[in-house]
């Protein structure tokens, strides 16, 4: 099992470094002269202050070694300093990361506790109204904008129940409860589409599982349906699914950059908007980096739980 | 994946309808009423939504003949007789932004699903043909852009290149090239284990002819489903680049662009905030369901994750 862990994040390396090659180049190769553009179109602007602007932005020398200089100072957590206020950016990180996984966590959560009993149901009772039902439903799911349910759930609480979110973020450590309800309504409109993943992927693979042998051969020997449906075939059914959790990370941290925004909590997406309307070149490379480690952190983890759910995995490899 | 769908519809996979081996020549011919294998509710829901939808974007403007940039009425109005769905804050028709919104997403859509069609198609033919190292490093390419969630990539990408529509498309289509590329592969490689691929080239034929002539025809289910669910992913990321300012530009009207806007007139005039996202979620219902039936008519093995990989995602 520990080799397993260990050959799993030695494969990952390499796409670490491939991430931070594209993030590296990405904000070198596209068009636009950096300096250019954050001088603002100051033609009078001396190749002298265009010379030192580059210096402080690490953008002299060659491709390598301006890429060592990033890459190596951010191993050390030193990503430089933000150019709209000076602050170190890894600071700013430091703040904004808790939100973000805060959010995906709840969203995660909401997601897993109300999906996976929904496809359970939907694949044991199949082909009923509560199947067709909750089906539609899944494919509402994904196709309802996150941002615009996160709007509609503002509206509807503060229409119906004259309530609308603190709008300054609120530590959890001061006030846990103020924190939850200032995070319970954007948690929830980034949730519904993983909660519609889930539910889809949990009916089929339960579908898949309700039809094997040792299912019928459960039922056969006098075993209840309930628990057949929830002891022998559940367990089996989730495997798969924590794969498609660990993908989901990935969608909950897109549609978390939005709705920050919209609830104004200050998180890594809402900072990496802001760097790229402010052309916050040191701050869009280290927001981007980052959010690739989370998103690949956890998908080693879901890896690893695979392989240790699994068996057969971990014992291939 | 799903032997229960199967199991309700041996036809389906007896057939082979839509699998990649459905070359054997043998007439597959069947009466089974209207529409034939075509006949499935969810699909057809989808192809009348999307219908619609194009109609909507073709004749809307003829049909109602009101300025989207118009400021011709008084501010916030409720729907009525005369607007429809009301007007905006600067006095716009919000019906006539709506049609101008359907132009823009179906725009949207074709161009960057085609980019990405045609440059993952490319990549995964090519990964796929000639397998060894040009498989490697361009997966391992793919890899990497996968390791990026794609809303977050696509906001990078058009943030960088400058906020507006086309560079939006752009980088929408970057962002889901690489999910076609994975499934061309993977049909390719599965194309490529059938006697036929041997046959042909044992008669002589260019490496070209077998990618063009026996390959992609071949392929063209999995990226029929490909290209109808990624449409829907690619309307909704522009609404979501839109809303965020990314994309579209005001004052044209787009669905993500008219819903950021609405936010400051929220408490005011509600309505405003309904109609964009109504239509957003419509035509990305319309895409998903078409692509949820063609699934299932053409490919019943690619089983059941729509939206999975969206843009990542």
């Amino acid at each position: 099992m520990l080799g397993y862990i260990v050959k799993r994040t030695l494969l990952l390396l390499p796409t670490l470094f491939g991430v931070s090659v594209g993030i590296f180049l990405m904000v070198r190769l596209l068009p636009g002269d950096i300096i250019d553009i954050l001088l603002g179109g100051d033609i009078t602007a001396s190749e002298e202050v265009k010379q030192e602007a580059r210096e402080q932005l690490g953008l002299t020398g060659s491709y390598p070694e301006q890429y060592w200089n990033w890459i190596s100072g951010a191993v050390r957590g030193d990503f430089g300093d933000s150019l709209r206020n000076a602050e170190p950016v890894s600071t700013i990180l430091r703040d904004s990361l808790p939100i973000t996984l805060e959010l995906v966590f709840l969203a995660l959560l909401i997601a897993v506790v109300v999906g996976v009993p929904l496809g359970v149901i939907s694949a044991a009772r199949r082909d009923s109204a509560r199947d067709y039902a909750s089906r539609l439903g899944g494919l509402i799911g994904v196709s309802v904008p996150n941002f615009w349910l996160a709007t509609l759930l503002l509206l509807f609480t503060s229409k119906v129940f004259g309530w609308v979110p603190p709008l300054t973020y609120i530590s959890p450590r001061d006030d846990l409860l103020g924190n939850l309800s200032q995070f319970i309504l954007p948690a929830l409109s980034i949730s519904v589409f993983t909660l519609a993943i889930v539910m889809r992927m949990v009916r089929a693979t339960m579908l898949e599982v309700l039809g094997q042998d040792y299912v019928r051969t459960a039922r056969a020997k006098g075993v209840a349906r309930r628990r057949v449906v929830y002891r022998h075939a559940l367990r089996n059914a989730l495997i798969p699914v924590v794969t498609v959790v660990g993908f989901e990370v990935g969608v909950l941290m897109s549609g978390a950059a939005i709705v920050e925004i919209i609830f104004g909590l200050p998180g890594v997406g809402n900072q990496l908007l802001q760097a790229i309307f402010n052309r916050d070149y040191p701050m869009i490379q280290a927001t981007t980096l980052l959010i690739a480690i989370i998103f690949i952190g956890f998908n080693l983890i879901v890896d690893v739980l695979y392989g240790f759910l699994d068996p057969r995995i971990s014992a291939e490899t | 994946m799903n032997p229960g769908r199967n199991r309700r519809r041996p036809v389906l996979a007896a057939e082979g309808v839509g699998e990649v081996g459905a070359w054997s020549g043998v007439p597959q011919r069947r009466r089974r009423g209207f529409l034939g294998k075509w006949r499935n509710p969810i699909g057809l829901v989808g192809a009348g939504i999307v219908g619609f939808n194009v109609l909507v974007a073709l004749l809307g403007p003829f049909l109602w003949k009101h300025d989207p940039d118009e400021q011709e009425f008084d501010r916030l109005l409720p729907p009525s007789w005369a607007n429809p769905f009301g007007t905006d804050e600067l006095g716009r028709d919000t019906l006539a932004r709506i049609i101008h919104g359907a132009q823009v997403s179906l725009q949207v859509g074709a161009i960057s699903v085609g980019i990405a069609l045609v440059v993952g198609t490319l990549i995964g033919l090519l990964a796929g043909f000639y397998k060894g190292i040009v498989d490697a490093v361009l997966m391992r390419l793919v890899d990497v852009m996968f390791a990026l969630p794609g809303l977050v990539l696509a906001i990078v990408i058009a943030g960088l290149l400058g906020p507006n529509r086309r560079n939006a498309m752009i980088a929408i289509g970057i962002v889901i090239t690489p999910a076609f590329a994975r499934v061309v592969r993977g049909a390719v490689l599965e194309v490529m284990g059938y006697p036929f691929i041997e046959s042909a080239r044992a008669l002589g034929a260019s490496s070209f002819r077998v990618m063009g002539r026996h390959l992609l025809p071949n392929i063209g289910a999995p990226l029929l489903v490909l290209v109808t669910t990624y449409l829907g992913t690619a309307i909704l990321s522009e609404a979501a680049l839109s809303f965020l300012g990314l994309g579209t530009q005001p004052p044209e009207a787009s669905w993500g662009g008219m819903l950021n806007s609405s936010r400051l007139y929220i408490d005011l005039d509600a309505w405003l905030s309904i109609f964009p996202g109504l239509a957003i979620m419509f035509v990305v219902l319309g895409f998903n369901f078409l692509g949820d039936g063609l699934r299932d008519i053409l490919d019943p093995r690619l089983g059941p994750t729509v939206g999975d990989v969206p843009l990542k995602k």
